[in-house]
Parts: structure tokens; C-alpha cells; sequence
């Protein structure tokens, strides 16, 4: 029995009214501190040592984003870390909040289909954290400016702009996620907590696991050990365990994109590396080629969790 | 006040509301069970039944948002499952302890929904600005709703219909949670809607304070109506009369002498000197001329409206239900 009317009418209002919300709501306002601080620290490291070396690096913006000085990350380390809460912060109450609150049932009263509310929020969140991270890549490229004093080239802007879609759709599956858990759970509390749960388990004991379960799964020969070489066998699959985690794929393509040497991001045989010439830069669309499949698997765990969320929120009963 | 539709089945000229054979199963369990009905234009009915009768159930079919299990039911003409956006265009819906963003104010809260409804920045304003004022809540629209009582949220609900200038309102246990005077207040203001023409749909588990204002009710039990129609017919069809009356009065014989009225088919004797008479018509004068009769002294005549609680117990009592579902 098809339903008609079209699914996406209410979506601008509920985009919207959302986005006005998250804007200027005091949990916004400490997560956008949290990062803006943390990613300042990383800046100044970065500009800092930059400044003592600037000899003849001729991707000296991108340096910003990715180089670390002891103890602080890089700049993309700590965004690949504070993304998720962000993510998570602005969708762990998206539907069980309006359950609560008892808004639910008369917000859809009004002529318009549950797919506009899920969408509309999901849009709007999705809006709030693009709006910041693209307040924060002008911060960068403008310190940048200001404290090395050498302009961006076209093609150092044009790599930190994909820096900036591919952490939108990073940003966009831990929001997915976080919204399909508001969905699951009816307490917000719950919901927060496992999906920060999730968070820390991907982000801190997954790097650990991985290698752990290659081990498992394909236990190095020992010939390779006695000539003190990794087991290609085990290093692949410790490389596709880990990329089972979105901040794997997210760390993985930015290293292609912002540091243009990168040639490849799985290992390789010396053979294979006959006739390339060992430190110079790719070009950008080589570049980007190595990073799409990460990116692809990006946004395909963005499409694939929010449709599981759209699935369970049309099933859903509306009464508290 | 009374509707022209008297007949006891629930059969309407021109509904704007038919169900036939409605239907909501969860698993094996039927929370509603095949319910038939019709609901006038302009009438005022009520969903009666204690909690888990199904009354909420019925109300969510009937807007499209859960999903009808068998049966049908039609909205001023559209089918809810197929055409919800129709429909909720044209009802309003109040949910059972109706909820709204608490940080914003009252006015944003209706701008919001009228957003959503499709209206008109100008309209909306202009619509926004009549309804809280007609629901008493124009001194503080810009107040932020956390601040509102029970009373005044449901009175902000009933704004949102208003605005949505909706042509059935559905109120789902709107009185219930209210002290007495904002009880009082709503219920003028249901009354106000239905003097307007709407059709209003009311589901409650206060009998008394249904009977007031319901031109028909339909009494939900395990998810079946079990009863529907006029509040006196269902007291003639359940009691066997309309009526009770009261007289205290003295004098000789006077049971014996009341109980010879035509109409009358029981007294009871309450005291010494008081007497319930249980008629099928007002039988006051014929009772105040048997006193005087026999010579007593009159002291006190009352009559009683049928009670919709005396109905609704003495039904369950007559025909106890073996098979009472505990619904969800």
C-alpha cells in the first residue's frame, strides 16, 4: 500500500527550527570551546616547530594540519578524536528527547511524514558540525596566514577543502549512529552512553585489539620473524580489522590528502615501489584516488546506519 | 444540544468518521478488536473506558500513526493509512498529556506547528495571535513555556488546533491531571469548538465530566465498544429508566402511594421520611401531588440525571466479563 504525499514536506521547517536550536544551545557552545582549545594547542605546536624548519617544504599549509610536536597530536589526530563527541553530542537525544518531552506524537500530528523529522534532524546536525569545522579550517588556513606568512598554493587549498568533506561524512556517521541509538533507547542517558561506549572502544581499544586478533586469525610465519620482517599476511589483516572502524578510514584518508608524498595505504613490496621517485609529491587527483575508497566507506557506514535508524523510527510506536 | 443521530447503534447521517471492523493486533493480542462506528458532523462523542482500553489506539488509527491491523476507517472521506498527510491536515490531534519545547515560548511553539501545517508567515502570525487569545494565554505568549502549568498546556494545545482550524479536533484524556476550575475552563472551551460547528472527538476515563458535554459515547472495554449512544438511551437500555427522583417527605403510605405513579418502576426507601422513586419519565409533579394527597408534608423534591457511572458500573455488573484483556 504506497502512502501519499510527499516525504519530504515539513523538511525545511524541521531543518530549520533544529538548526537554531543546536546553534544556540549551551551544549554546542562547550563543544565548539572544547575543540576550538584543543585544536589552538595542536596549531601552536605545529607553527612552532614549522617556524624552526620552514627550509623548502612546499606544502608548508598542510604541514599545519598534520604535523605533531610532543606531547600534543596533530591537529587532524585531535579532530579525528573530538569529531565523534561532537557527532555524538548533537545526536544522542535526537528522537528519544522529543519522546520524553512528549512532543513527539503532536509534531507528527501536523501534515507532514516521520521521514521529515529524522531527515530534518539529521540535516541540521549535520549543518552544525559543518559549520564548525569549516569555522575551524579558516582558523587554520588564517594562523596559517598570519604566523608563517606564506599564502596558500591552489592545490594546498584545495586538499584541506576535501580534508573538510571527508570529515563532515566522518562526522556523519557517528552522528547516524548516535541518532540510530536515540532511536533504540528511550532514555537519552542510555543512549549516550553506549554510543560514547562505542566511541571509546573504536577510538582507543580497537588500535589495540586489531593486531591482537591478525595474530589470531593469521599467525605471522616464523621464517618472516627470524629475517625480522612483518608477516605481509598479518599486517593485512591487522590493516582490514582496523578499517572496520571509522576513525581508522578517517585517519587513513587524510594522511593521503594532506600529505601528498603518500604513495599508498596498505604495505607494499619493494618491488611494486621499482621506478617511483621516493619522496616526491603525487599529484592531487592521485591523491584523492587513494583516498576514496576510505571515503566511500565513509559515507556508505553514514547511508547504511541512518537507514537502519529510519527503519526502527517508522516502526516505532509514537505513544510515551 | 442533542444530535439528530439517536439511533443506539452508532449509524450517522453524513460521518466524518467510519470505522468498520477495527482492528490492532500487537502479537497475538487484539487491543482494539474490531470496533464499528460513526461520528457525525458537529457532534461531541466520547471514548470512555478505564486505561488500556484501547482508547489511544483507536485515536492513533484514526491520524495514520500506528498501523491498522484489519479493518478500515475513513476521516472526513480520506483513508489515514494511505492519505495521513490529508487527514492530519484537517484534524487536530491533542495528545494525552500534550508536551511542547520547553525553551522556547508559547507563541514559537505554535509558530513551529503552523510552520509545519503550511501557513503563511503573514497568516500564521495573524492565527497564532487570535487562537491564544480565545484560549486565555495571549498575556503570556512570549513566556517560555517551561513556566506553564498542566492547565495552561493543555489550553496551549488546544490553540495549536484552533490555529490549525482543524475540522475534527481529537482531544485525547484532556481534562485528566486539571484541578477543578481549569477542568471547568476546558470544558467551556470544548464547548466554544463544538458551538462552532467542529466535530470534536474526546476520549476520557471521568465519566462525569464526559457526560456533560457528549452528545454520544461509546464505552471501550478490552479493546471493544461495548456500549454506544445518547447518555439517557444507554440509562434506559442499562438501568431500565431515565430517571431517579428524590422526595422527603412524611406522611402515611406515601411509598405505597409513589409507587402507583405511572412510569415508576421502583422506590426504594432511604430513611424514615425519604424515598427514590426510579421512573421512566420526570414523574416530579405526580410525586409532589401524592404527597400532598395524603396529606405530608413536602420537604424536598430532586431529580437525578442518569448518572454515566451508575451505567457503566451497573453494566459490568449485570454482564461480568470472563475474559477481561489486560491490554497494552
Amino acid at each position: 500500500m504506497r502512502r501519499e504525499g510527499s516525504p519530504f514536506r515539513g523538511l525545511s521547517t524541521v531543518f530549520v527550527k533544529e538548526l537554531a536550536d543546536h546553534l544556540s544551545s549551551i551544549r554546542m557552545l562547550m563543544l565548539e570551546l572544547l575543540i576550538v582549545f584543543t585544536a589552538l594547542a595542536a596549531l601552536y605546536g605545529a607553527i612552532s616547530s614549522l617556524r624552526q624548519n620552514t627550509a623548502e617544504d612546499p606544502f608548508l599549509l598542510l604541514r599545519l594540519f598534520t604535523i605533531d610536536k610532543a606531547p600534543l597530536p596533530s591537529f587532524v589526530a585531535i579532530l579525528g578524536f573530538l569529531i565523534p563527541l561532537m557527532a555524538i553530542g548533537l545526536g544522542f537525544d535526537a528522537i528519544n528527547s522529543e519522546h520524553n518531552r512528549r512532543t513527539l506524537s503532536r509534531i507528527l500530528a501536523q501534515p507532514i511524514y516521520r521521514d521529515a523529522l529524522l531527515m530534518g534532524k539529521f540535516l541540521a546536525a549535520l549543518a552544525t558540525i559543518g559549520i564548525s569545522l569549516a569555522a575551524l579550517w579558516l582558523l587554520v588556513i588564517g594562523l596559517g596566514l598570519i604566523f608563517l606568512g606564506v599564502p596558500p598554493g591552489g592545490e594546498e587549498i584545495a586538499r584541506s577543502l576535501v580534508f573538510l568533506v571527508v570529515a563532515i561524512f566522518y562526522a556523519g556517521v557517528w552522528l547516524s549512529l548516535a541518532m540510530l541509538l536515540s532511536i533504540v533507547f528511550r532514555s537519552p542517558a542510555t543512549a549516550a552512553l553506549v554510543s560514547l561506549g562505542i566511541w571509546l572502544f573504536l577510538a582507543v581499544l580497537w588500535p589495540m585489539l586489531a593486531p591482537a586478533l591478525a595474530q589470531a586469525i593469521a599467525p605471522a610465519d616464523p621464517r618472516y620473524a627470524l629475517l625480522g620482517l612483518n608477516d605481509p599476511a598479518t599486517a593485512i589483516w591487522t590493516q582490514e580489522l582496523l578499517r572496520l572502524s571509522p576513525n581508522d578510514l578517517f585517519g587513513e584518508a587524510m594522511l593521503a590528502v594532506l600529505s601528498p608524498t603518500t604513495r599508498t595505504l596498505g604495505p607494499v613490496f619493494l618491488d611494486q615501489l621499482r621506478g617511483a621517485v621516493m619522496g616526491s609529491p603525487l599529484p592531487f587527483g592521485e591523491s584523492v584516488m587513494i583516498a576514496w575508497p576510505q571515503t566511500v566507506g565513509l559515507i556508505a557506514g553514514t547511508i547504511v546506519l541512518f537507514a537502519f535508524g529510519y527503519v526502527l523510527f517508522q516502526r516505532q510506536e509514537v505513544r510515551a | 444540544m442533542r444530535n439528530q443521530s439517536t439511533d443506539s447503534r452508532g449509524t450517522a447521517p453524513d460521518p466524518v468518521i467510519a470505522a468498520r471492523g477495527l482492528t490492532r493486533r500487537y502479537g497475538a493480542t487484539a487491543v482494539v478488536d474490531g470496533i464499528d462506528f460513526d461520528i457525525a458532523r458537529g457532534e461531541v462523542f466520547g471514548l470512555l473506558g478505564p486505561n488500556g482500553a484501547g482508547k489511544t489506539t483507536t485515536i492513533l488509527m484514526m491520524l495514520g500513526l500506528t498501523e491498522i491491523s484489519s479493518g478500515e476507517v475513513s476521516v472526513l472521506g480520506f483513508n489515514p493509512a494511505r492519505e495521513p498527510l490529508k487527514v492530519k491536515q484537517r484534524v487536530g490531534y491533542l495528545p494525552d498529556a500534550v508536551g511542547f519545547y520547553d525553551h522556547l515560548t508559547a507563541a514559537e511553539n505554535l509558530a513551529y506547528t503552523a510552520k509545519l501545517m503550511g501557513l503563511a508567515r503573514a497568516e500564521r502570525a495573524r492565527r497564532i495571535e487570535a487562537a491564544l487569545a480565545r484560549v486565555g494565554l495571549a498575556e503570556v505568549a512570549s513566556k517560555r513555556v517551561a513556566t506553564f502549568s498542566r492547565g495552561m498546556r493543555q489550553r496551549l494545545g488546544l490553540a495549536e488546533i484552533i490555529v490549525k482550524r482543524a475540522e475534527i479536533a481529537i482531544l485525547d484524556e484532556p481534562t485528566s491531571g486539571l484541578d477543578p476550575q481549569a477542568t471547568q475552563e476546558f470544558l467551556g472551551l470544548i464547548g466554544e469548538l463544538k458551538a462552532e460547528g467542529i466535530t470534536v472527538l474526546l476520549s476520557s476515563h471521568m465519566l462525569d465530566q464526559v457526560q456533560r458535554i457528549c452528545d454520544r459515547v461509546a464505552l471501550f472495554q478490552g479493546g471493544r465498544i461495548v456500549l454506544m449512544g445518547a447518555v439517557p438511551e444507554l440509562a434506559v437500555k442499562v438501568l431500565g429508566a431515565g430517571f431517579v427522583v428524590e422526595v422527603e417527605a412524611d406522611g402515611l403510605g406515601i411509598a405505597r402511594r409513589l409507587a402507583m405513579i405511572p412510569g415508576v418502576i421502583q422506590v426504594d426507601t432511604l430513611g424514615v421520611d425519604r424515598f427514590r422513586m426510579t421512573a421512566e419519565r420526570d414523574v416530579r409533579p405526580d410525586a409532589a401531588r401524592a404527597v400532598v394527597t395524603v396529606g405530608g408534608d413536602l420537604r424536598r423534591l430532586s431529580i437525578d440525571e442518569p448518572s454515566l457511572e451508575a451505567i457503566y458500573a451497573r453494566h459490568f455488573q449485570i454482564r461480568p466479563r470472563g475474559d477481561v484483556r489486560h491490554a497494552a
